[in-house]
């Protein structure tokens, strides 16, 4: 009460009273101490007790006021959301400090006008502190709001500016776009698709991707579109036509890709197209011109072997096929008298033939460089439909061609295979038409041949037997069997022919009418004479120093090439030197051709083993046609009637008169000119017994003796038989 | 700060270009603005008070934490300012509650320059609508974590002068940054492009070893869980960040330790609060 008193005694005294400033700077130290922590001010604590001192004087100020009015606390109130004593414990420890400490502080605990003053003052601190709080809040939240609408606007218009980016990519692209949707409806395509394909967007919007189908479409195209559409493979690249709007053809690459949803499932489908017609087309154009044949527009190897492949690759079971292999006569002597240029037109003018006389479906022809010309046939039904082709052919090509002034006779020699694409391979069909075209060359040209597997295996045969000649002398293979000539008149052996044999590893004993021919091709035919010679000649050695004057000669064969050897006489000599055999126990036998055909070199050396002591033997004399006039200058000895002309004379009971005239007067012939004759072929003992009629010096053939081993001969010479 | 990049699964590495805004979502809270609310702010929503309330649940003292670290920032950039320092780069600075790094350094020094710098769009939209007209003050929206995106940026480097020194600032956002994304590189990124003479401030959550206890760690994992992952560093570790910078006076410190203001401020810096301070110089 006391103290109530006592307020009311200085009711009127300043608020600057400095003990009651003291009291308030007091208590403001408590109120700092009290709110502190209760919230974030940007302040130091000095600051803050600085600031709360304001107020605490701003209060006790209010509390002693005349008129008193709460104006003031809320004002305080106001002032400590302001400083952001925003805490929520802020008030509350304010207001209870207020409460318990601070008339206390000022020394007026027990007035109750101004505990009344007090109270009203704290309330309207705390409804200012409310307000304050309420704005400051709303505020904020405004604030924070505003920003987020802020944010979004930011956002948005970076969405905008990033669609209008890509909005602007789409339009400008240069290559095509095209968005759909998952079943394939067109959404949206780009100006550069609407300008390739010729639609405008709403036209195009019209389609589904399906209707784009082109019917030249690899078949991965729209597998890999399910495989796509179907979210199995994110994107796929692929070369694809497209029809324009105007009928015209695009050619494109296409990426097409798959853009899928927030959750992984397919949503759209993007198409890249990039027009490549320009290239496509070059392409087409380069392709072309290494597929052809510039001089004459036709398909050139590399295509007639690309669609020889392709006819072996998807061929059915019993797809047939055939080529004619063609090639001009003698066109060689077109281009080097009349040029290249001339050579060059008769080529084109072919080739326009050729490809005018074959045309249609399944038919190819092509140059295949040179003058040689390949025509294939796909699908035939057997080798008359290629034989018909090439007759047309040789027909079409009978007509003269005129070029600069020349009328051009040409003709071809065409091979022919045709068979069943299942039997053979690409590779054997050319290898084999090549073959035939040959074999129309040797038979004489003009002509087509058909491939014989028969003739070919021969060929095969005598090629490898060419072959493998050379090793089998190294390898004596080669032997030598001895047929003895006889003197009719009194059966003595006079001399034997030496005749080659070939114990072939492979075939056996062939005689020599299955490789002399071929060892004259090759030219083998000189170091095997020449080893037949020594061998022979050897015998011959053996003969005289085992039988001395009964031994017999030897006779060899000499082939034609041998006879123009220009070692020969050199050979023989020294094979006779080495041997030490006298010259006159050698005889060469020629055949008619090989004397009579000869130049003057060969001649020449006739002469010199004549004049040697060499004899000199016709063999097969008149099968060829001699020149008998001259048969008389020539070094000859002997003649050899072939065996051919012994036919009619063989029968026991009866003669062929035009046979016995012919061997009569051969024999009278040879007789004339000095000369022995020999008859060969002699088999029965009426030949020989009408040899001896005519006036035949000797025989030989199996009556005598067949060819055996030299021993035979020594058993002969010794009479043992 | 970072909320934001929190949002994205990095498992699926979905990683959004540049341009791209990110989205905008009321429902998840964001660390600027729980931050806010935890200064006493009202820059916040439902979402963002929930997590906070969640947090003060388990460990109360997280509100005094963030004062602490609110603090610290306006004791450093006081120093700074007196140090001479006139530009800051406040990386990671949130929303703009009272006490800005630009209010407390313009007082001091009406010249100071201010780049702020977060991930959060709706705290740069709020403290861009804040700064309008300033023009000693630009804020950058980006990721603090890629330092050359920063400093190419034009908000920094028509503001900044790099031949002035600087003071970097990272209040309270390296826990936020596990080992993995190399703090101390992109720290290094920002370093490299300071002059001598320039500054690092950096306060950070952390205790020494053995010193979490069972309600740090459940706080933590309620943080976590809602808003974004914090990797908690001892004073060694936080000391390692310095790299290329010598501390000042008074070292690595516990957040209330680093010069406090009066005698009363220490009251509360018992040797265990859970964070550290330290500002270093760069030579």
């Amino acid at each position: 009460m006391t103290d109530r008193v006592d307020h009311r005694v200085r009711d009127d005294r300043s608020p600057l009273d400095p003990a009651v400033l003291a009291g308030a700077e007091s208590f403001a130290r408590s109120w700092a101490t009290a709110v502190i922590g209760s919230s974030y001010v940007p302040m130091t604590r000095a600051e803050v007790a600085q600031h709360l001192q304001d107020l605490t004087e701003m209060l006790v100020e209010a509390l002693y006021a005349s008129p008193f009015r709460t104006a003031p606390g809320y004002e305080i109130g106001s002032r400590l959301v302001d400083a952001h004593f925003t805490g929520t414990d802020t008030l509350g420890r304010t207001v209870q400090l207020l409460g318990d400490d601070l008339l206390g502080e000022l020394g007026a605990a027990g007035d109750e006008r101004l505990q009344s003053r007090l109270a009203a003052l704290q309330g309207a601190l705390s409804a200012g502190y409310a307000r304050a709080l309420r704005e400051r809040t709303l505020a904020e939240q405004e604030a924070i709001r505003a920003a987020v609408l802020d944010a979004r606007d930011q956002a948005e218009a970076m969405l905008r500016a990033s669609e209008a980016r890509f909005r602007a990519m789409f339009t400008e692209a240069a290559i095509g776009i095209g968005i759909a949707d998952i079943e394939g409806r067109i959404l949206d395509v780009n100006q550069a698709l609407q300008d390739m394909l010729g639609f405008s967007v709403e036209e195009m919007r019209q389609y589904n991707v399906r209707d784009l189908m082109h019917p030249e479409d690899a078949g991965s195209v729209w597998r890999l579109y399910d495989q796509l559409i179907a979210g199995e493979c994110d994107h796929y690249r692929a070369e694809k036509r497209f029809h324009r709007a105007d009928g015209e053809q695009v050619w494109t690459h296409l990426t097409l890709s798959l853009v899928r949803d927030d959750h992984g499932e397919p949503q759209y489908q993007v198409a890249m197209i990039e027009d490549v017609t320009d290239r496509h087309l070059l392409q087409n154009r380069l392709r072309y011109q290494a597929l052809h044949d510039p001089l004459t527009g036709l398909p050139n190897r590399a295509l007639f072997l690309e669609r020889l492949g392709r006819v072996f690759s998807n061929r059915a079971k019993h797809a047939r096929a055939g080529l004619c292999y063609l090639d001009l006569d003698g066109f060689k002597v077109i281009n080097d008298s009349l040029g290249h240029d001339t050579g060059d037109q008769l080529l084109v003018e072919v080739g326009r033939r050729l490809d005018h006389s074959v045309s249609g479906e399944g038919k190819l022809v092509a140059r295949m460089g040179g003058d040689e010309f390949v025509i294939l046939v796909e699908g035939s039904s057997g080798e008359q439909d290629i034989v018909d082709v090439a007759e047309r052919v040789l027909t079409e090509l009978e007509a003269p061609i005129r070029i600069a002034g020349h009328e051009l006779s040409v003709s071809a020699s065409i091979g022919i295979v045709e068979r069943q694409l299942s039997s053979t391979t690409s590779a054997d069909l050319m290898r084999d038409a090549d073959i035939t075209l040959y074999w129309a060359k040797a038979d004489g040209k003009a002509r087509w041949a058909l491939y014989d597997p028969e003739r070919n295996a021969r060929e095969v045969a005598r090629f490898t037997l060419s072959a493998t000649m050379p090793r089998a002398l190294e390898r004596g293979e080669f032997y030598v069997e001895y047929q003895p000539l006889v003197r009719l008149e009194d059966s003595t052996v006079t001399g034997v022919e030496a005749l080659v044999r070939w114990q072939h590893p492979e075939f056996g004993r062939l005689a020599p009418d299955r490789f002399i021919e071929l060892a004259e091709e090759t030219g083998l035919i000189v170091p095997l004479g020449r080893w037949v010679l020594r061998k022979a000649c050897e015998e011959a050695r053996r003969w005289l120093v085992e039988f001395g004057d009964a031994a017999p000669f030897v006779s060899v064969n000499l082939a034609v090439r041998q006879s123009r050897d220009p070692e020969l006489v050199r050979d023989v000599k020294r094979i006779l030197d080495e041997c030490a055999l006298p010259p006159h126990h050698l005889q060469l036998e020629l055949t008619e051709s090989a004397i009579m055909g000869t130049a003057d070199e060969p001649l020449e050396a006739l002469r010199a083993l004549c004049d040697m002591g060499v004899r000199i033997a016709i063999d097969d004399f008149g099968t060829g046609y001699s020149n008998l006039a001259y048969l008389k200058h020539l070094p000859v000895h002997e003649l050899k009637i072939a065996g051919s002309f012994m036919e009619g004379l063989r029968a026991e009971n009866e003669e062929d008169p035009v046979d016995s005239q012919i061997v009569a007067t051969l024999v009278q012939l040879a007789h004339a000119l000095s000369l022995g004759v020999t008859a060969e072929g002699v088999e029965t003992p009426a030949q020989a017994a009408r040899l001896l009629r005519l006036g035949c010096d000797t025989g030989q053939g199996w009556f005598f003796a067949r060819p055996g081993p030299p021993e035979n001969i020594d058993s002969l010479l010794r009479g043992d038989l | 700060m970072m909320g934001e990049r929190a949002d994205t699964n990095r498992g699926e590495q979905v990683e959004r270009p540049q341009w791209a805004p990110g989205d905008i979502d009321l429902e998840r809270p964001s660390v600027a603005r729980v931050w806010d609310y935890l200064l006493g702010g009202a820059h916040n929503f439902a979402a963002d008070r929930a997590v906070a309330e969640k947090t003060l649940e388990m460990m109360p003292e997280v509100r005094a934490g963030a004062l602490q670290h609110r603090a610290f920032l306006r004791r450093a950039v006081r120093y700074l300012v007196g140090r001479g320092v006139r530009q800051f780069l406040d990386l990671g600075s949130g929303i703009p509650t009272v006490g800005n790094v630009h209010e407390i350094a313009q007082a001091v020094q009406p010249a100071a320059k201010v780049v702020y710098v977060d991930l959060d769009p709706v705290a740069v939209a709020h403290s861009r609508s804040l700064l309008d007209g300033n023009e000693q003050v630009n804020v950058l929206q980006a990721d603090v974590r890629d330092p050359a995106s920063v400093l190419a940026s034009p908000e920094v480097n028509d503001l900044l002068d790099f031949d002035e020194p600087i003071a970097v600032l990272m209040i309270a956002v390296l826990h936020f940054v596990p080992d993995e994304e190399d703090p101390l590189g992109i720290l290094a990124g920002y370093r490299d492009r300071l002059v001598p003479g320039s500054f690092l401030a950096l306060s950070h959550a952390g205790f020494e070893a053995d010193e979490e206890t069972p309600e740090i760690r459940a706080a933590r994992r309620v943080y976590e869980r809602s808003v974004t992952r914090t990797t908690l560093r001892n004073s060694a570790e936080f000391t390692k960040l310095f790299e290329g910078f010598e501390l000042v006076e008074p070292g690595v410190v516990r957040l209330p330790a680093w010069r406090p203001e009066g005698p009363d401020d220490e009251g509360i810096a018992d040797r265990a609060f859970p964070g550290f301070a330290a500002v270093g110089r760069k030579a």
